[in-house]
């Protein structure tokens, strides 16, 4: 049971890292965006 | 990983993504952003829709924000009433300070991205929308008036303002006629719904209208709110933002919502006031879709 839920709370936190990452990776491709809009005179 | 002590892992392995995801309450998100990107789209003038969509981001987050500090506040009576205690924090998910800095780093990222993409003005709009809603609403009114919903709701008022002054950089007739049709909207929406939730405010010693006046005084008070919001709601059309279909439409549903707050008057049961709820909800949604159609349609002026 307790090596249930272990196994169950390692793959919340392993679904949280994914969703960090992916918001971090969202992040730099949207300061590269506004830069690159913001450059272009938008 | 599995190295971990397992209190820690307890305590930080809780919250999934999905409990994130729901404590920035995207359904209140949705008419924020859906009414911040009419604003934006009625302005004169242009911005890129890269911009545009990164403004409508920032809207999004920043009311996502809100919802989390609120969620953190409220932890207490959230677990009181049915309606919220399966949120993530009162049903034990989430730790409140997850909440917290979650709320407080998307509330600051989305007002830094709105001032450095777009401009300052719309940034300090939004900043203002969120230290409103946290502390005039969340923490000062809610428990303490039963105007709390009257003075909160210009927070949820302010998002097409963000709109207008991202694309004008300033704060137009036209913006505050927006703002002017979300504040005389919000009384009679909340008070439909606390008409029949009157029980679960009153265990949870939130002062709403029904629970102080009683539902008698609520539904006059109801009834004129759907007055006023008459002229709020022709505004635009007055000032040259829409044209005469968006006028005769929205004297049909200004006509239906006051007939709504009437039968609300009538009924002793709370059918009518579960309807005007949701009609109330339709009505907004419907105001601001004639604005953007009318709008883009290019005949609205």
């Amino acid at each position: 049971m307790a090596g249930e839920d272990r196994s169950q709370r390692e793959r919340a936190m392993r679904a949280r890292n994914r969703a960090l990452a992916a918001v971090l990776v969202a992040l730099v491709a949207l300061f590269y965006v506004i830069a690159i809009v913001r450059l272009g005179g938008g | 990983m599995s190295e971990l002590p397992s209190a820690l892992l307890a305590r930080y392995a809780g919250a999934t993504v999905s409990d994130y995801l729901q404590i920035l309450k995207p359904r209140v998100m949705s008419l924020v952003v859906f009414t911040g990107f009419v604003g934006l789209v009625v302005a004169p003038g242009h911005l890129h829709p890269v911009l545009a969509a990164i403004a409508v981001l920032c809207i999004a987050v920043g009311a996502g924000a809100s919802g989390a500090i609120n969620m953190w506040y409220d932890r207490d009576i959230d677990a009181v009433m049915r309606r919220t205690a399966t949120r993530p924090l009162p049903a034990g998910r989430m730790m409140p300070g997850e909440a917290l800095g979650f709320g407080v780093v998307l509330a600051v990222g989305s007002v830094v991205v709105m001032g450095l993409a777009v401009n300052w003005a719309a940034a300090a709009l939004l900043a203002l929308t969120i230290v409103f809603y946290v502390f005039v609403y969340t923490i000062w009114l809610k428990r303490r008036t039963p105007q709390n919903i009257v003075i909160g709701g210009a927070a949820g008022a302010l998002p097409p303002l963000i709109g207008w002054a991202a694309v004008t950089g300033d704060i137009g007739w036209g913006a505050v006629a927006l703002f002017a049709i979300i504040f005389f909207w919000t009384p009679p929406h909340f008070w439909a719904l606390s008409l029949y939730r009157a029980g679960e405010y009153a265990a949870a010693g939130i002062p709403m209208l029904p629970v102080v006046a009683g539902p008698r005084e609520t539904k006059r008070q109801m009834l004129l709110y759907t007055l006023m919001l008459w002229p709020a709601s022709l505004a635009p059309w007055l000032l040259g933002l829409a044209g005469p279909v968006y006028a005769g439409a929205v004297a049909a549903l200004s006509l239906a919502f006051t007939g709504a707050a009437i039968r609300v008057w009538h009924d002793d049961t709370d059918r009518s006031a579960r309807q005007m709820f949701a009609f109330s909800l339709l009505y907004l949604f419907l105001i601001f879709s004639l604005l953007l159609v009318g709008h883009i349609g290019g005949g609205a002026r």
